[in-house]
């Protein structure tokens, strides 16, 4: 029993520390509660409504990806899509000449080693030619932009990759679905599978990220978005923290981007664009830029939104789903600059400061729960 | 006479690449001058800049189309963006003079709002505006008059003008003082709240007058328009670095060489791609811009 118990609280101590928000257990039950409720949820609702999520899911990585190197690391990045897209054209181009399951299960690990490799490469180029601050929003977003202009013009039958065209503005299609397996035989992960695959992968990402935002490398992480140059002078190798940093957000949207792919078989030059590209920045400055949670949270919410509108729902037309989205994120930077989870921590942190001022306690006020 | 045509050719082909060299070095300036304004005096990135020029090009479109002459309607464009700007100022941008990264962020959701805005407004295009001054032919070229001679030497003269605006006027010297060191200009009795103001009406006047010159010159008036002219304007902004006039003057000579070069040998899809690799590649190498490499290369000879 105490075995299980010490269990216990050597992974919370991994998972919990000053820089992420959520270390009480009411957190961590509230946590479990959520993941459970979400895993239930393809039974209870509608087969169309469970592929809709998958989506989201696919995409809330970006906004862990975003949220871990902008809000730990300081390094504002508005081309995560970037890697995004590569990793989906990546798996579409190997999964489609390969389609045996031994094919896809290799395009998924092609298409993150790709997507990851752009990321360390764009990141050396950077981060050790002393590019930095708006300069790398910059360079990151032109990046995308370069990549979108490429993509566009790809529409010729030259622009093939063995067998998948690149199909310039209409995209690539007949990518495959997400395959793991040897030979002829494996998973095939579509619908409720995809949605499952995407929400244990998620729980995955985000605990595995938590507890590397509270291991000694996390702290350097922060060190060196609050101040780069002391951290230098600490001895701290910053162009190469920077780098790895980089390179794991890489890793993480390129993860989200083969789910993408597989999600809609189909991936189009519009991954690169200026309008897929802000949105990240949204829901990650909306949920809160240091809450993981916080990030993925706005991603769902903001992405039904969109969803809702453009079907029709509510008394406006999906035309306005952008002016919402821009509006929002104007007025959380103006009003809310920290984001909706931060704020809301902070109040619930005042409120219990001011309660046990009253009750005269001398026990130390608990963590706020998320 | 088989000599002579191969000359006429040389010569007919030099003259194209020049033109294409001035199309795009004058396209550059105007597009960058007044996000380089703001950024240099202010330090903000304004990226809703491409929708500002929007705006000048829609309300020149809009006055031309009610029946204005040209002239006074591109008037008309850049009064009601440098309005626009003012309010732009005074509502939003001021809150992030000591916030750049965020003032990145609150601009960009600015520019979202603004461009879907002038689609649900006014529809997916706007009717076209026939480029003025007609095109002289040569050879089996031709060149817009308007874009190739006209809008470069508009260029060049509002980079003289803003010379002498920022370093020959009161009004320039305030402003820079302000820029400089705001403490001690308000303790100078400058109003620095109003160099503000002011400055950012320049660059939003200026953003205008791009859009102005460029209404009858774009083909096709569609609200995603912003996005040709910011990616551009950002480029030469981060090529030139921090000194505003020579800055934008030599980064736009720079880029505009490689992309009229790639233009004119492989098509206009290499001639952006160039520009954009060329931008990508001078960022790893100076990371503080041509003009930031002067300064240090000059500062080193000195001590030297």
């Amino acid at each position: 029993m105490s075995d299980a118990a010490d269990t216990v609280s050597r992974i919370r101590g991994r998972l919990e520390g000053p820089n992420t928000y959520g270390n009480s257990r009411a957190f961590w039950v509230g946590f479990a509660v959520l993941v459970t409720a979400l895993a239930a949820y393809p039974q209870m609702t509608d087969p169309y409504t469970v592929i809709q999520t998958a989506r989201y899911f696919a995409v809330a990585f970006l906004a862990l990806s975003l949220c871990f190197i902008w809000g730990y690391a300081g390094v504002l990045s508005f081309g995560q899509v970037a890697f995004f897209g590569v990793a989906a054209y990546t798996f579409g181009a190997i999964g489609i000449n390969l389609s045996s399951a031994t094919g896809v299960t290799v395009a998924i690990v092609g298409a993150v080693a790709v997507g990851t490799l752009a990321a360390a490469l764009l990141g050396y180029f950077m981060f050790y030619g002393g590019v930095r601050d708006t300069y790398v929003t910059i360079m990151t977003l032109v990046v995308a932009l370069v990549l979108n202009t490429f993509m566009a013009q790809t529409a010729g039958s030259e622009w093939a990759i063995g067998e998948a065209q690149l199909g310039g503005f209409n995209g690539m299609t007949g990518i495959p679905n997400l395959t793991l397996g040897i030979g002829e035989t494996g998973i095939v992960f579509e619908r409720a599978g995809l949605y499952y695959a995407l929400l244990v992968s998620l729980v995955v990402a985000y605990l595995g990220l938590r507890v590397l935002l509270n291991s000694s490398f996390g702290m350097t992480m922060v060190a060196i978005r609050e101040d780069e140059a002391r951290t230098e002078t600490f001895g701290y190798d910053v162009p190469f923290v920077k780098l790895v940093v980089f390179t794991i957000g890489g890793a993480i949207a390129a993860v989200g981007g083969v789910f993408y792919a597989s999600w809609g078989n189909y991936v189009d030059p519009s991954v690169f664009g200026i309008a897929f590209a802000a949105l990240p920045v949204v829901w990650v400055s909306v949920g809160g830029r240091e809450s993981l949670l916080g990030a993925i949270g706005a991603t769902l919410a903001i992405e039904q939104m969109r969803t809702a509108l453009s079907s029709g729902i509510g008394p406006i037309g999906s035309e306005w789903a952008l002016v919402i989205v821009g509006g929002l994120l104007l007025s959380v930077i103006l009003f809310m600059p920290a984001g909706v989870v931060p704020t809301l921590d902070s109040l619930v942190d005042s409120v219990q400061d001011r309660r046990s001022d009253q009750g005269q306690s001398t026990q130390p006020t608990e963590e706020a729960v998320e | 006479m088989i000599e002579a045509t191969l000359f006429a050719i040389v010569v007919y082909d030099i003259a194209a690449l020049f033109f294409q060299f001035l199309n795009s070095f004058g396209f550059i300036i105007l597009a960058t001058v007044g996000l380089a304004i703001i950024f240099g005096m202010m330090g903000v990135i304004n990226l809703a800049h491409g929708e500002f020029i929007l705006i000048g090009v829609y309300g020149t479109a809009l006055a031309y189309h009610a029946g204005i002459p040209l002239p006074a309607a591109m008037a008309v464009g850049v009064v009601v963006t440098t309005v626009f700007g003012v309010v732009i100022e005074r509502t939003i941008v001021r809150h992030f003079y000591d916030r750049l990264l965020d003032s990145m962020v609150a601009t960009w959701g600015l520019a979202l709002v603004i461009s879907q805005l002038l689609l649900i407004v006014f529809g997916s295009s706007l009717d076209s505006i026939g480029t003025p001054l007609g095109s002289v032919s040569y050879g089996p070229f031709s060149s817009s008059i308007y874009r190739s001679v006209l809008l470069p030497a508009i260029a060049i003269l509002v980079l003289a003008g803003l010379y002498v605006l920022f370093t020959r006027t009161e009004f320039g010297i305030k402003a820079r003082a302000t820029i400089e060191d705001p403490e001690t200009a308000r303790a100078m009795g400058i109003d620095t709240d109003r160099m503000y103001v002011a400055t950012f009406a320049i660059g939003s006047a200026l953003a205008g007058l791009t859009g102005a010159l460029y209404a009858p010159a774009l083909g096709s008036i569609t609200p995603n328009r912003g996005g040709t002219f910011l990616v551009e304007a950002f480029v030469a902004v981060v090529v030139g670095g921090p000194s505003v006039i020579i800055g934008t003057l030599s980064a736009s000579g720079v880029l505009s060489l490689f992309n009229a070069g790639g233009s004119f040998f492989f098509g206009t899809f290499t001639g952006q791609m160039l520009l954009l690799l060329v931008a990508i590649v001078a960022l790893r190498v100076l990371p503080d811009g041509i003009t930031g490499y002067v300064d240090d290369w000059r500062q080193r000879r000195r001590e030297g």
